[in-house]
């Protein structure tokens, strides 16, 4: 039987992960959530060229903003995968989701 | 444009750690096209703030305004009914924005979200390189178009010195040695002789070393 995605992870789509603007990678935060992850292509398969380049490049510039604000930067990542590959996509949720188990709330109060 | 960046955030909430309502300024002008202080950027400053306030349990308000600049007393006026909510002002436009939203609004406490770098442009996307160091006496066409007081490390005006190496300066293989360019281009205009020709020392009253400086158009003048 296939594994499910974990019920904690709310999937936001997007057209392409060049969309992703570094303001919607910090919002989840703002509005509670623990971790946060961009699942886009392969960065030689993307095909506008360079949108999954660009979604890690923001992705980086978070991880900073968080060093900043002393979270955990391992609470922001990108991940590459492909579309056919289903149980990847689980695989990299379920990784995440052990994550941010281990790290823990980011409220302190 | 004046180009600027953005202060550490670490160092930013040191600064306003004593405030409950904090107001983020943008500015539409210089900072939006060099990506540092436009609306985009006070919302993500405004949001961290806010992700940092939460973090730390305390009841944080933080408000987003972007001003079409903040280096012109009507558009900083616009400020006047939004301010009043705020108890410290985080203005992230370069240094004159901060100040003018001081004097504006004096009973404000106003901090200076940027440090701001230079005069210059992009040179590629990403990527800002100095151009004018602002000496008040522009003389570019004297040196093929180009400024060896704002690009020369030494602002030397009368050709590279010996630490010029093979196109490069010696305090980066990163810095192109503008003498070099200046030279190449006259060549390439065929106007070398222009360089040697005899000029006065430049005078420097026009530059900042003559004190803060101030620039009247009575035609515009009220």
């Amino acid at each position: 039987m296939k594994k499910a995605l974990p019920d904690n992870i709310k999937i936001i789509q997007v057209p392409c992960t060049g969309r992703i603007e570094t303001l919607h990678l910090l919002k989840p935060f703002e509005e509670g959530a623990d971790g946060v992850y961009v699942a886009g292509c392969q960065e030689d398969s993307c095909q506008y060229i360079s949108g999954i380049t660009k979604a890690a490049k923001r992705v980086k510039q978070v991880k900073g903003i968080l060093e900043g604000l002393s979270i955990e930067p391992e609470r922001i990542d990108v991940f590459h995968m492909s579309a056919g590959k289903g149980q990847e996509f689980v695989d990299v949720a379920d990784q995440m989701v052990s994550t941010v188990k281990k790290l823990g709330p980011i409220l302190t109060a | 444009m004046i180009v600027a960046e953005s202060k550490p955030i670490k160092e930013l909430l040191e600064m306003v750690k004593d405030f409950k309502k904090i107001l983020v300024v943008g500015c539409k002008g210089c900072v939006t096209v060099c990506n540092v202080g436009g609306a985009k950027e006070a919302a993500i400053l405004a949001s961290a703030l806010r992700i940092s306030g939460k973090k730390e349990g305390l009841d944080v308000t933080v408000g987003e305004h972007t001003l079409e600049r903040q280096c012109d007393p009507e558009y900083v006026n616009e400020l006047k009914d939004v301010i009043e909510d705020y108890d410290a002002v985080i203005s992230i436009a370069c240094g004159v924005g901060p100040q003018f939203l001081s004097e504006r609004y004096p009973a404000k406490k106003v901090f200076p979200g940027v440090n701001t770098k230079f005069m210059g442009g992009a040179v590629e996307h990403g990527v800002w390189a100095e151009r004018c160091a602002g000496c008040g006496t522009c003389a570019i066409h004297l040196f093929g178009g180009l400024c060896p007081i704002a690009r020369c490390s030494k602002s030397l005006l009368n050709g590279p010195c010996g630490g010029s190496s093979n196109g490069k300066c010696e305090i980066s293989k990163e810095v192109d040695c503008i003498w070099d360019m200046i030279v190449t281009k006259m060549m390439e205009q065929d106007r070398l002789g222009e360089l040697i020709e005899f000029r006065p020392p430049k005078s420097w009253t026009t530059a900042r070393d003559g004190g803060p400086r101030k620039m009247i158009r009575e035609e515009l003048v009220k």
